[in-house]
């Protein structure tokens, strides 16, 4: 583990000076941000922005050529891979929603759960009320009780989208990534969501990356516009949405 | 193991496989021994021996359903691992030869008599013992697996690229048991059984006590099997299959699970081999042939993959075809059939026998239980593909 003594930031998640780059070209340039325990912070930007690379950084999925990754303050995630830093307690939700499609809405939440995962832990896993009760929580929240039989595979875009939120609920994280959670969903479905983000943010910290202004004004959080890999703008969605330089590489194109 | 793994793990189909098998295990023997020589109700001591290797080649076809039909990899080298657990049992049944062999040598086998070898190898020590050519059975193809499985999985080696390399090992493994100098008979391999446990390999009463114990493993296996695949270790399996780096960043250390199953996997096709060497009277190198290792995928794709009981299945199904053209006018056509075979399965029914049975039972099955409110739901479902989509 590469805890440090002290703490050097607040922060729950630190990025400082981060640089990747694939093949000469920068997916993102001296990238700084801090997510304080308990925000909800929305990540804008447009498609290359690097705001996927961004959160491949934070889980572990690709190594960042220099900079600083903190989590908690103490924890090194650059040295990490992805199950130690899921185990730490950093959830993530993909932009193509990836559900066990072959499996049961329940058993996709089963799996999720924060509990033993090792292989003997598995093998002789039996379930508990403690975790039949989560799950049940959970199903409720994401609103999928009456679907809790159905396999994953059968559930509309929208549904899946929800169940793979209901999946990091599951995994319960400190913080959760959740990237581009409305693609593809109805208006109405768009709101719930909102309401669902917002519901979850009570006990979590949340960075969630969003293209659709609608919803990221019905989260009315702080926004970060990353461009060409670092941060262009940071403030209220007027403030962002009002600023000359986004309007220039982002809304006005 | 707890009793609760038991009886969630078998339900109704997977204790009628098991009765199917126990009845024929115990029944066909029966038959062998106890009916009049001649009688249409006596099963001759060929077919014993026939039946008795589509056994060992339906615990092989359980052992590459397991990876590959829950875990999704993709052994195109599994025979290795039949073919080391025959090698460790065709050792036990060469020292047991003693001074019987051609050259009367009391310690060598034959083969090392005539290529002159002056002691007994050092990795030949111990296989005297039955206890210990058992265990190598077990730890040999364990090994290799743990080793070249820790290696690869750890590597992130997937797909296309790990089936690529099990056929280079079990290609390597090959050339290195044709060389005379490796010190297990080369090009000829092992035989010339005499003894097993004291009884000999050619007596009625041993074939048929094979063909049992045979059977015996196949039930062991697939209990195991449908242990693993209906706990929530199976799930974590099934995810690995369908979605591996999902599994990932839920915090499931994926490579500890795949070595997990390959290596279990592999002991499971090494019992398989020590059960068929044995009955078919040889063991030589030819067992590492690349095509032997396909030829067992396609078992498992025609029976159905993911199904346990379609591998067992599918196993038995190919080679009795096999049996049954290659000893007929058309046995020059097998492998053109064989292929075809694949194509049309591939083609026609990609879950395979077992698993196109089960996607035309179960529907009916959850019908007739369910009654109405199953045939509403099914309605509302085609309802909703039937709806135009107002994206397009």
């Amino acid at each position: 583990m590469n805890v440090m003594d002290t703490r050097a930031t607040s922060a729950m998640l630190y990025l400082d000076g981060v640089h990747v780059s694939f093949d000469g070209f920068h997916a993102i340039n001296n990238l700084s941000l801090a997510l304080e325990p308990g925000e909800m912070r929305a990540i804008i930007g447009p498609n290359g922005a690097g705001k996927t690379t961004m959160m491949d950084i934070i889980t572990g999925k690709t190594k960042p050529d220099e900079g600083t990754v903190l989590f908690d303050g103490t924890v090194d995630l650059t040295r990490l891979d992805e199950t130690r830093i899921a185990e730490l307690g950093i959830g993530r939700k993909f932009q193509k929603p990836t559900v066990f499609e072959s499996q049961t809405v329940q058993d996709n939440l089963l799996l999720a759960l924060n509990v033993d995962h090792s292989v003997r832990g598995t093998l002789f896993w039996r379930g508990s009320r403690d975790e039949s009760e989560r799950i049940d929580k959970v199903l409720e929240t994401i609103r999928l009780t009456d679907a809790r039989n159905r396999l994953a595979g059968s559930l509309s875009h929208g549904q899946k989208q929800w169940l793979e939120i209901g999946m990091l609920l599951a995994q319960d994280p400190k913080v959760l990534l959740v990237d581009e959670p409305v693609a593809g969903m109805t208006d109405v479905e768009t709101h719930l969501t909102a309401e669902l983000l917002k519901e979850i943010n009570k006990n979590h910290t949340i960075m969630v990356v969003e293209h659709d202004m609608t919803f990221v004004r019905e989260l009315g959080v702080k926004v970060t516009c990353l461009h060409e890999g670092t941060v262009l703008a940071e403030g209220s969605i007027d403030q962002v949405s009002s600023n000359e330089r986004v309007v220039e590489v982002y809304l006005g194109r | 193991m707890t009793p609760h793994i038991l009886t969630r793990s078998l339900d109704r189909a997977a204790t009628t496989f098991i009765l199917i098998v126990a009845g024929l295990g115990v029944l066909i023997p029966l038959s062998n021994l106890l009916m009049p020589q001649g009688s249409m109700f006596q099963v001759p001591t060929y077919l014993v021996a026939l039946w008795g290797k589509y056994v060992c080649y339906a615990i092989l076809a359980l052992s590459i359903d397991l990876i590959w039909g829950y875990c999704g990899i993709l052994s195109l080298g599994h025979g290795a691992f039949f073919a080391l657990g025959g090698y460790a049992m065709g050792m036990y049944l060469m020292r047991q030869i003693g001074s019987r062999g051609v050259y009367g040598n009391p310690i060598l086998p034959d083969f090392m008599v005539f290529l002159n070898y002056p002691k007994l190898p050092w990795y030949w020590h111990g296989f005297d013992m039955f206890w210990f050519a058992a265990l190598m059975v077990l730890l040999v193809p364990g090994l290799l697996a743990f080793c070249f499985g820790w290696l690869a999985f750890r590597s992130r080696v997937t797909g296309v690229y790990l089936s690529i390399i099990t056929q280079a090992m079990t290609y390597a493994l090959l050339l290195a048991f044709f060389r005379n100098d490796f010190g297990f008979g080369g090009n000829n391999g092992l035989t010339d059984f005499k003894d097993i446990l004291g009884f000999n390999v050619q007596a009625d009463g041993t074939r048929a006590a094979l063909f049992l114990l045979s059977c015996a493993a196949l039930i062991i296996a697939f209990v195991i099997c449908r242990a693993i695949v209906t706990s929530k270790l199976g799930k974590v399996l099934i995810a690995v299959r369908d979605a591996e780096s999902r599994t990932r960043f839920l915090g499931y250390r994926v490579e500890s699970y795949k070595l997990f199953v390959f290596t279990l996997s592999a002991c499971m096709a090494g019992v398989a081999g020590a059960l068929y060497v044995p009955q078919v009277g040889i063991i030589n190198p030819s067992e590492f042939a690349p095509g032997n290792s396909i030829e067992a995928v396609i078992w498992v794709a025609v029976g159905g993959r993911g199904t346990l009981v379609g591998a067992a299945l599918g196993a038995v199904v190919v080679n009795y075809a096999k049996t049954f053209f290659t000893s007929g006018p058309l046995a020059p056509y097998w492998l053109f059939m064989l292929g075809a075979l694949f194509i049309l399965v591939t083609l026609l029914l990609p879950k395979g026998i077992v698993g196109t049975f089960n996607a035309w039972w179960e529907p009916w099955k959850t019908r007739r239980t369910t009654g109405l409110a199953a045939d509403e739901e099914s309605a509302a479902r085609e309802d909703g593909i039937g709806a135009p989509n107002p994206a397009e």
